[in-house]
């Protein structure tokens, strides 16, 4: 049953701000933030430096452009407390996500880090008709993940009855929804797509055996086609939600049940839209590189942190009464990161991998599709001519070593397929490595 | 006394069985015996040919990788029990057979070979030859 399309709105004097109001607040907001970084953090006040800026400097939002950008490789050379702002024993959580090689970035949260985080994620899930009445399934992984606890706090906050399913097992996880009745989902799109294909296949009918309304999906880049299935298949209204561990984590960014582009939650965080080659600013409508800055964040604040995400902002008021920015969908990369079953995966970590197992080259193809609403992760390794055994077992010890090493660096599992050596394509320029079948 | 074998590491698709039996035979190459250990993506095929490097290097020039390993090849009568000796001697010595494969000659009076990978080969050899069994030599088979 589809959630009726009022537009409830958990913060309206934040959320509702003038656009001059809330400029203003991100202006006061910046300055702060950009001292704080300039006087804790190291690397800050040494770009600052290097560029001749002063943090007094920057005295409104038409300053943020000066800023030094942050980048992933950041969060990894300054692993794992290189980049705090706060004291250590002002962090009460860390969160962490895939870096881009082996080793995985973390976020330290302050209190205060951890209740601006809920709260996105709680304006997000009212923004999808939530209420104190609501029983929220979160079916995202818990754990250094954001999706889990994310949705947790956020369905908490609201009063809602919070389910913490984590991921998988779709047989309990349908049990539960149809035993209490679950009127939200939170989980990624793919896995709704599958436990609605699973939830038809068993004969269910939504409309009278399910309770549920509607969803905050995301972890992954999905788009109309795919809303359209799960809105008919699970008979509710499937709602956007983005976000990066880097930044807080889900929520950061949310659509309303106008189903008009996400919400971005500007009292928190500054989006630009930027040219990735130039780096210059772009305008609002143009499409290109999404880049924030934190202005609430106190344990690990960014400035100016490249998403990578490629996206168009749009800045015309929305029917459901919020005046803040909304993001369209992310159309692409600028760099080469997958998104499979949620989980951020770089070429790069998978061939750190490669590189540290005996009996194969440094040559390999990953092949990303789509099977039964899931991802699947195949990755074709060219054995070493030179060191080659010919029992099968040695064959299988290092197919699963390389098997177990992906699961520990990159998270998920991969299917490894040993192929003959030299039989990969070469190509002069930058190697094709990724070969992604997914239909999104 | 060994045998060399050659291995050829297959992907399991179609096709690659020719691309290996067509590089032999264009480069004259006669295949004594041979043995596939299959997976269920690739396969490991191993041979027994009459010149071991004239083949090793038309796979080489095929694309294959190949491997070089020592094989002892026992030449038995063929007939019923004549095999079960020689597994006894092994077995009696605590030798590990890793795999195994058999042929038969027509040629040599009904001659049936059996090829037996083992680790220690010399000592296997030794076990063997003591106890009178036959073992082929490279250019016998």
């Amino acid at each position: 049953m589809k959630a009726p399309k009022t537009h409830n709105i958990l913060s309206p004097e934040y959320e509702c701000m003038s656009r001059d109001a809330i400029r203003q607040l991100q202006g006061e907001r910046l300055r702060k933030v950009v001292k704080r970084e300039y006087d804790n953090v190291p690397i800050y006040r040494e770009r600052m430096d290097a560029k001749g800026i002063k943090p007094e400097d920057i005295k409104g939002v038409e300053d943020l452009r000066y800023l030094p950008f942050t980048n992933k490789t950041d969060l990894r050379d300054e692993f794992p407390f290189g980049l705090l702002a706060a004291p250590k024993s002002e962090i009460v959580r860390i969160q962490g996500s895939s870096g881009t090689t082996g080793k995985p970035i973390v976020s330290g949260y302050t209190q205060n880090d951890v209740d601006v985080w809920t709260e996105m994620v709680a304006r997000a899930l009212v923004a999808a008709g939530g209420t104190k009445e609501d029983i929220v399934q979160v079916c995202y992984g818990y754990g250094l993940f954001t999706g889990g606890l994310g949705a947790h706090q956020g369905a908490t906050k609201i009063g809602a009855m919070t389910v913490p399913m984590s991921s998988g097992n779709t047989q309990r996880q349908i049990m539960m929804m149809k035993e209490l009745g679950s009127t939200m989902l939170c989980c990624t799109p793919s896995y709704a797509t599958y436990l609605g294909e699973t939830i038809r296949d068993m004969g269910i009918d939504p409309k009278k055996e399910l309770k549920l309304k509607s969803g905050c999906f995301g972890a992954e880049p999905w788009s109309e086609e795919m809303r359209g299935k799960i809105e008919e298949l699970l008979d509710i209204d499937a709602c956007d939600i983005y976000g990066l561990t880097e930044i807080a984590g889900p929520g950061v960014a949310f659509e309303c049940l106008e189903k008009k582009g996400m919400h971005i939650n500007e009292d928190h965080v500054i989006p630009e839209i930027i040219d990735p080659v130039t780096e210059e600013q772009l305008p609002y409508g143009t499409a290109g590189e999404l880049v924030f800055t934190t202005i609430t964040k106190e344990g690990m604040p960014m400035l100016r942190y490249r998403t990578h995400d490629i996206c168009v902002i749009n800045a015309e008021p929305c029917a459901c009464g919020r005046t803040t920015v909304r993001m369209g969908r992310i159309t692409g990369r600028t760099d080469d990161m997958m998104v499979i079953r949620g989980v951020n995966v770089f070429p790069s970590q998978i061939e750190s991998v490669i590189v540290s197992v005996k009996g194969v080259a440094p040559f390999y193809m990953i092949i990303v599709d789509r099977v039964n609403y899931t991802d699947t992760l195949e990755i074709q390794v060219e054995l070493d001519g030179e060191n080659f055994s010919d029992t099968v077992s040695d064959l299988e010890k290092i197919r699963n070593e390389i098997a177990e090493k992906i699961k520990s660096v990159v998270g998920i599992s991969a299917k490894i397929t040993l192929v003959n050596a030299k039989s990969l394509p070469r190509s002069e320029g930058k190697a094709k490595r990724v070969i992604d079948n997914r239909k999104i | 006394m060994t045998v060399r074998q050659i291995s050829v590491f297959i992907e399991n698709k179609p096709g690659n069985m020719v691309k290996i039996t067509d590089a032999l035979g264009n480069a004259g190459v006669d295949i004594r015996a041979m043995s596939l250990a299959d997976t269920q993506d690739f396969g490991i095929l191993r041979l027994i040919v009459d010149d071991t490097d004239r083949a090793k290097k038309a796979l080489k020039d095929a694309g294959c990788i190949t491997s070089i390993t020592d094989v002892i090849v026992a030449e038995l009568p063929d007939v019923p029990g004549a095999m079960t000796k020689t597994v006894r001697l092994l077995a009696e010595h605590g030798i590990n057979i890793e795999y195994i494969y058999a042929f038969i000659s027509q040629e040599k009076n009904k001659k049936a070979y059996i090829v037996f990978r083992i680790k220690d080969t010399e000592n296997a050899s030794k076990v063997l030859t003591d106890e009178g069994i036959v073992l082929a030599g490279e250019g016998v088979i």
